[in-house]
């Protein structure tokens, strides 16, 4: 796991309370084989990839970046390069600028065919910091 | 058919009638036993719930049961399945945290997203509305069981399908109230079911 470009913005969330909130931008490259995790009683995956950080506002913050859905015989070797994010990485407040340790993992969730729904994280983890200041160019 | 009933409460006397009466009050109070008890072991107020849409396709179709835990000491999680509250709604909703901000005193906000939909639940929270927090949660999706729930949204929908099971069971002829207590169970025991699948469930999206 690895991220390529990491970039920050801050502009208004029109979304939410249209405050100016920081925005991220980030590119991630994935490799995994999650073929291991498939037998008869696994309906489908459901990978997601957060990205974990501290800011002065909150003590934690988790954003899911990225997710993907993988049903039992669907291929699960996964070779991501240089892939764009799916959701927006919106921080609540300012906390992205330059903060020093934004963690990603990647997590799976098991949804069986019947029976109870356990949730793990992966082993591999990347971490990495946001530029000093805000880019001004398109993104 | 009813009348045939009513002849066979005449002929019991006083006691077996007695019996009856307080063998169906066994089996109502027990199955609330078990559905109150429930609610105690797993801290939810509706610990067993049916999906009602398909907005968390693939994993979750309609008619899907779901079993679920609160316990106030687990911090919810992203990618968790949460069912929430949100007001102005009667029927809770099924779907996976996708942000979550927590601050150092404890308090959670998060935001969600059915897995189907293509964007997340602000537009489903109540006006104005962005963040969920601990006590809009009524449950998180902790067991799964395809297909069962689907009973109970049949007879939600057609009234009708529940009148025709009674019916069953009251004309047939022998050992009618064996068979009228047992009825009378199954019934006691989809209504609290009912109750729930009312209650739970994601909304139309």
């Amino acid at each position: 796991m690895n991220t390529v470009k990491v970039v920050v913005k801050n502009v208004p969330d029109y979304s939410a309370s249209r405050e100016k909130n920081d925005l991220g931008f980030l590119t991630f490259d994935l490799q995994t084989d999650l073929t291991h995790l498939f037998n008869w009683n696994v309906k489908q995956l459901f990978l997601y990839l957060t990205a974990e950080y501290k800011t002065p506002n909150n003590q934690l913050n988790q954003v899911v970046l990225w997710d993907k859905i993988i049903l039992r015989g669907e291929n699960s070797a996964l070779d991501f390069k240089n892939m764009n994010t799916k959701y927006y990485f919106w921080d609540d407040g300012n906390g992205l600028k330059a903060n020093p340790n934004v963690t990603l993992t990647l997590s799976w969730n098991i949804i069986p065919n019947a029976g109870l729904l356990p949730s793990i994280f992966a082993s591999g983890k990347h971490s990495f910091s946001f530029p000093q200041e805000y880019t001004t160019s398109r993104v | 058919m009813l009348q045939s009933i009513f002849d066979d409460v005449k002929r019991m006397n006083k006691r077996q009638f007695l019996y009856q009466v307080l063998s169906f009050g066994m089996i109502v109070s027990s199955a609330l036993m078990i559905w109150k008890g429930l609610m105690v072991v797993t801290g939810s107020e509706s610990p067993i719930v049916v999906v009602l849409s398909g907005s968390m396709e693939p994993a979750f179709h309609r008619g899907d049961l779901l079993f679920l835990t609160n316990y106030k000491e687990e911090p919810v999680r992203v990618g968790e399945i949460v069912v929430f509250k949100v007001e102005g709604r009667d029927i809770p909703i099924v779907h996976r945290v996708l942000k979550l901000h927590e601050k150092e005193n404890g308090t959670v906000k998060f935001l969600t997203k059915g897995d189907n939909n293509s964007v997340d639940d602000r537009g489903l929270y109540a006006p104005g509305q962005l963040w969920l927090t601990k006590k809009d949660v009524v449950g998180r999706a902790r067991g799964f069981l395809p297909y069962v729930g689907m009973v109970t949204i049949y007879m939600n929908e057609y009234p009708k399908f529940k009148v025709s099971l009674g019916r069953r069971f009251y004309s047939d002829q022998d050992s009618k109230f064996n068979r009228l207590v047992i009825g009378s169970l199954v019934y006691s025991e989809s209504s609290a079911l009912d109750h729930a699948a009312t209650k739970a469930g994601s909304c139309e999206n």
